[in-house]
């Protein structure tokens, strides 16, 4: 008895197997029409604590993997399309760092984002074990590139950088209103970005001629700054500067309205509200005039506004994140462009040569220096009619400080 | 040093900051006295009072203080339920139980508001939010001050409520001796469930009282419910008079400390009076003797 009815000939056995040979053949020359993906690696905390924050960084690279790929992908590798590998971050390092594991094992050729400090920390030293490169979109500690790390690049600038910033804008605005503001109060949160900042504070301003009159540290959170508020009352310095986050913040303004504390300007630095819209809409007449050191978008760049409108229009909130994140998109997909490679140890060499300046910050032309873009700075906002502006460097400024505010 | 209209501004701060912080303890030690239960989830149900304000206020334009009424209802009838189909028979009469299962209701609660309503912090806007009366040289915060009596009327409800009301009676008798109120007829479980409710009811107030002038994120009632359980071991585990005059006491201490050693360090002043009441009068002041 046999299995088949009629014998397979040889003829017939050929004929499958060249059928079936180009059957397998077919989806590479399919492949061939279109280049594989470049895998990119977004890293944000968009549950837990920081939610919120990972959200703006999130829309931002998401809408540039978008972009990139409508205008045809990257061009020297043929048109290759991005695609985005999402990690959530969870708001805490190790967290992250699981992610960075998952990514290097989904094949990512770099990775983008990371919002917080201590998750920038973690996730570049875990994306350096394998040489992967990472570009760091926020996370304000100088540490972060200070380790020799080959693979960490920031975009943005560091602590160090917004500090002197500060310092500078501080000394140029007051002089440039005649010097009205001699008496300094610190005010800071009593963790190591508000303490650290208050000791560069009493170092540097003291010698442009300031006097700090008072340096106050509070906890997070805190329950209630009514004693704070009376103190700054009874001192009366000319400049409060406030280093806080978003919800003291907004606890010291209002307490500072109630209590009838008029320095002649309030003058922050990296603070958690002062350059978020939700406080200025919250709380209009309190926000009303705070100035603010902090990352923000380019006022003059005509893109941004396109970009935000988008932002708008899906129903979410604009803030610094988004344009930033879009941007280290945009600088990640011009160095792999100019690699017209994936692989990791050419991309960091294109990194590190990138003089990239289509962005959407208010930075130079990209300039990396021991992982740390040189181009980038801090500007100074004002919140004026209920909007806020950026008031310098005037080469980025859509409007004039109102300084002092109160004479 | 400081002038004597700053101290006593200060001092007057830390009353009207400590009449909420004995609100928020009164209901811990309801709890405490009847149930006997330490509720981990006291900051939780507090922080969700305070987000049903704020909803209150942003969706249905509600002020504050006339969300008073609705909402310490809707608290009680949702403490009633918490502690009747959740707390009671999931504990299987363990107090040990307890504290995990109101562990476990605080961090459930927490995540659920995080989810909701993500990390943001958020606050409300009122007319009388930034008024203030000026009595010679102090400005009095109107809202905070509104607080102020607003809890020492909760308090003296609370006690009447205890003292002269048949609810109250019942309650004192389930406190007492637990076996016997049931054996006269007392329903336990409903007196329970009763207290877990005003317990419940006293947080809604106070959110309402605190909103005017205080903000809101999933993680705000940690910062109060830690001052509070020191207030119920200061005032007496159980004691509503403890209570208010723990919280009024704490609130003036905090607010000296923080004057004098710093606002960092305020809050060592807290700690300080807790390990002392523990070392020389654990019963606290106001506490059963026995």
């Amino acid at each position: 008895m046999t299995l088949f009815s009629k014998s397979i000939s040889r003829r017939g056995a050929l004929k499958g197997g060249i059928a079936a040979a180009a059957a397998i053949a077919a989806p590479s020359v399919l492949r061939a029409a279109e280049p594989p993906p470049v895998k990119v690696g977004i890293l944000q905390p968009v549950t837990g604590a920081l939610a919120m924050d990972g959200e703006f960084g999130r829309a931002g690279a998401e809408l540039a993997i978008a972009d990139i790929n409508a205008a045809g992908g990257i061009k020297s590798l043929g048109g290759a399309k991005i695609e985005m590998v999402f990690g959530d971050a969870r708001s805490n390092p190790e967290a992250g760092v699981q992610e960075v594991e998952r990514m290097q094992s989904e094949g990512v050729a770099a990775i983008v984002g990371g919002f917080a400090s201590p998750i920038c920390l973690a996730t570049t030293q875990a994306a350096a074990r394998y040489d992967l490169p990472y570009i760091v979109d926020v996370g304000v500690s100088d540490q972060i590139i200070q380790r020799g790390l080959k693979n960490t690049f920031r975009f943005a600038p560091g602590f160090g950088i917004c500090t002197q910033a500060a310092i500078q804008n501080l000394v140029r605005i007051n002089d440039a209103a005649g010097k009205p503001a001699k008496t300094i109060a610190l005010v800071h949160e009593d963790g190591l970005f508000g303490s650290g900042l208050a000791k560069l504070m009493q170092t540097e301003l003291p010698k442009h001629g300031f006097e700090i009159i008072e340096t106050i540290a509070i906890p997070t959170p805190s329950r209630d700054l009514s004693n704070v508020a009376l103190r700054l009352r009874s001192l009366n310095p000319d400049l409060i500067i406030p280093s806080t986050y978003y919800g003291e913040t907004v606890l010291l303004a209002r307490t500072m309205q109630q209590q009838r504390v008029r320095p002649k300007a309030v003058y922050a630095v990296v603070n958690g509200a002062a350059s978020n819209m939700r406080f200025v809409k919250e709380f209009p007449e309190a926000a009303e005039n705070i100035m603010d050191v902090n990352h923000w978008h380019d006022p003059r760049n005509p893109k941004n506004a396109d970009l935000q409108k988008r932002v708008l229009d899906a129903g979410k909130q604009w803030n610094y994140n988004t344009p930033l994140n879009y941007s280290c998109v945009l600088l990640l997909a011009d160095a792999i462009e100019r690699a017209a490679s994936a692989d990791r140890a050419k991309l960091i060499e294109s990194i590190t040569a990138s003089t990239f300046d289509k962005h959407l910050m208010p930075y130079g032309p990209t300039k990396f220096e021991g992982g740390q873009n040189q181009g980038a700075a801090p500007v100074s906002t004002q919140v004026q009619k209920a909007t806020i502006r950026v008031v310098y460097p005037e080469a980025f400024s859509d409007a004039k400080p109102v300084f002092p505010v109160r004479g | 040093m400081y002038s004597l209209p700053i101290v006593a501004e200060a001092m007057l701060n830390g009353l009207l900051t400590g009449a909420v912080y004995a609100l928020i303890a009164l209901g811990l030690t309801l709890v405490y006295g009847v149930l006997h239960i330490i509720n981990f989830a006291h900051g939780a149900f507090l922080t969700c009072a305070m987000f049903a304000v704020w909803l209150a206020h942003s969706i249905l334009g509600l002020d504050p203080y006339l969300a008073i009424l609705p909402l310490t209802l809707i608290f009680f009838a949702i403490g009633y339920a918490v502690q009747r189909f959740v707390i009671g028979p999931a504990s299987h009469g363990d107090d040990g139980n307890i504290l995990l299962i109101t562990l476990g209701l605080s961090i459930i609660i927490e995540n659920a508001l995080l989810a909701g309503f993500h990390s943001d912090t958020r606050s409300l806007s009122t007319d009388y939010s930034f008024n203030v009366f000026e009595v010679g040289p102090l400005l009095i915060s109107q809202a905070r001050l509104f607080g102020f009596i607003g809890a020492v009327i909760v308090t003296g409800l609370l006690w009447l409520l205890l003292a002269r009301t048949d609810t109250g009676k019942a309650i004192r008798a389930v406190a007492k001796e637990k076996l016997g109120a049931r054996l006269v007829g007392i329903n336990v479980s409903h007196v329970f469930a009763v207290t877990f409710g005003i317990g419940c009811a006293t947080l809604a107030i106070a959110a309402c009282l605190l909103m005017p002038t205080f903000y809101v994120n999933p993680r705000v009632g940690g910062a109060f419910v830690l001052v509070a359980f020191t207030i119920v071991v200061l005032g007496g585990m159980g004691s509503i008079t403890g209570a208010l005059i723990g919280g009024l006491f704490i609130g003036v201490v905090e607010s000296l400390c923080g004057l004098f050693l710093g606002e960092s360090l305020g809050q060592i002043g807290i700690f300080l009076i807790f390990i002392l009441v523990l070392l020389f009068r654990p019963t606290g002041l106001f506490g059963a003797r026995a």
